[in-house]
């Protein structure tokens, strides 16, 4: 299968979004899934359409799927293992004044 | 099975049923969609939409229904196919796509006017609902409008069937901006504007458009389409079928 049905498929295919949405002013937009659609302003409406349509969002940012430069799930014991034994790296060693308690 | 209710509308609510019932009918077409839309996110887009016309029907049904003494449910689901007075272009059959988007963005410009118009209504109560839906058909125009861009502009194949569901909407759309003695009462009261104050300015958004899609304007027909006076197409009596059969079947049925 090289040549092929499948490889067609794909290649008619709307690309692949990633969908963030801000829930409110001031706080950050989060992932909140992907969606096909043919270009930039039918994916902004389309990321309404399906993502916020209980009320969830007030502002909606699309990304192409293709953009987004991923680390290397192979890479994950070197990348993210060492932190395991770095508790010092928490700042949860110092001692906070009462009234920053929930810092 | 459930009995008809009688109606005797006065012209104000006339009007108002005018407007809650394109409300409805076009909410009931765009459900049929629900599982059917080319692309899951259409699918989605479609069915809120539906949801948007059928929010705005039974705030315009509630009020309508209010001096007869009815609810919303009684005048949604318990009238004959007379006492409907949606023009006749929301009752046709959904088509395909290309039509569904065309008649969209046709009912939508027309209402967001409509709408804006009736925000500034001396009936409070409307004005509140258009202040709210106007913000939906605003948002039913521009989809709509995006959609008739690219298939008008698209493929030989998407541009033959805008061309053709074109042609076969345009004749319908008369019968949007006609007057008679209901139009007169509610711009002489100030509950809202009469049909053809609405026609330049759907005009001028409409021709807007399909020239964007590469699209051309139809000539004008002398046919006229007569559902809002409550004589309907072939098409509505299978409409209100599917939709009033729960309702007369189980009367009273809630969930």
């Amino acid at each position: 299968m090289t040549d092929t049905t499948a490889d067609k498929i794909i290649d008619n295919e709307w690309p692949l979004w990633e969908v963030f949405v801000r829930t409110k002013a001031g706080l950050d937009h989060k992932h909140c899934g992907s969606l096909h659609a043919a270009d930039p302003k039918l994916a902004i409406q389309m990321a309404r359409d399906v993502y916020t349509r209980r009320q969830e969002g007030s502002s909606v940012w699309v990304v192409r799927s293709d953009q987004i430069i991923a680390s290397d799930p192979g890479d994950k014991d070197m990348y993210f293992d060492p932190m395991e034994d770095k508790v010092y790296r928490h700042p949860t060693f110092y001692k906070l004044p009462t009234e920053v308690d929930h810092m | 099975m459930q009995a008809s209710i009688q109606l005797q509308p006065d012209l104000s609510t006339q009007y108002l049923l005018r407007l809650g019932d394109t409300c409805l009918i076009l909410g009931q077409r765009l459900g049929e969609w629900c599982g059917h839309a080319p692309v899951l996110e259409e699918d989605i887009a479609l069915t809120n939409m539906a949801l948007d016309l059928v929010g705005q029907a039974r705030a315009v049904l509630t009020h309508a229904g209010r001096a007869g003494g009815f609810d919303e449910d009684q005048l949604a689901f318990l009238r004959d196919e007379r006492d409907y007075l949606n023009p006749t272009l929301v009752e046709l059959p959904r088509g395909d796509f290309a039509f569904t988007v065309l008649r969209n963005v046709m009912v939508a410009t027309w209402l967001k006017q409509w709408w804006t118009a009736l925000a500034a209504s001396s009936d409070a109560e409307l004005a509140a609902i258009a202040g709210k839906a106007v913000k939906e058909a605003r948002y039913h125009q521009q989809h709509a409008a995006d959609w008739v861009v690219r298939l008008g502009d698209g493929t030989a194949e998407s541009r033959s069937r805008c061309e053709t569901a074109l042609s076969a909407l345009w004749r319908y759309t008369p019968e949007l901006f006609e007057d008679d003695a209901v139009d007169a009462a509610a711009r002489a009261s100030g509950l809202g504007p009469a049909a053809s104050d609405l026609h330049t300015a759907w005009l001028a958004e409409m021709t807007e458009i399909l020239i964007e899609a590469t699209l051309a304007v139809p000539k004008a027909s002398a046919f006229r389409s007569t559902g809002k006076h409550g004589v309907h197409s072939e098409h509505m009596g299978r409409v209100l079928a599917e939709l009033q059969q729960l309702q007369r079947t189980y009367p009273g049925g809630a969930w």
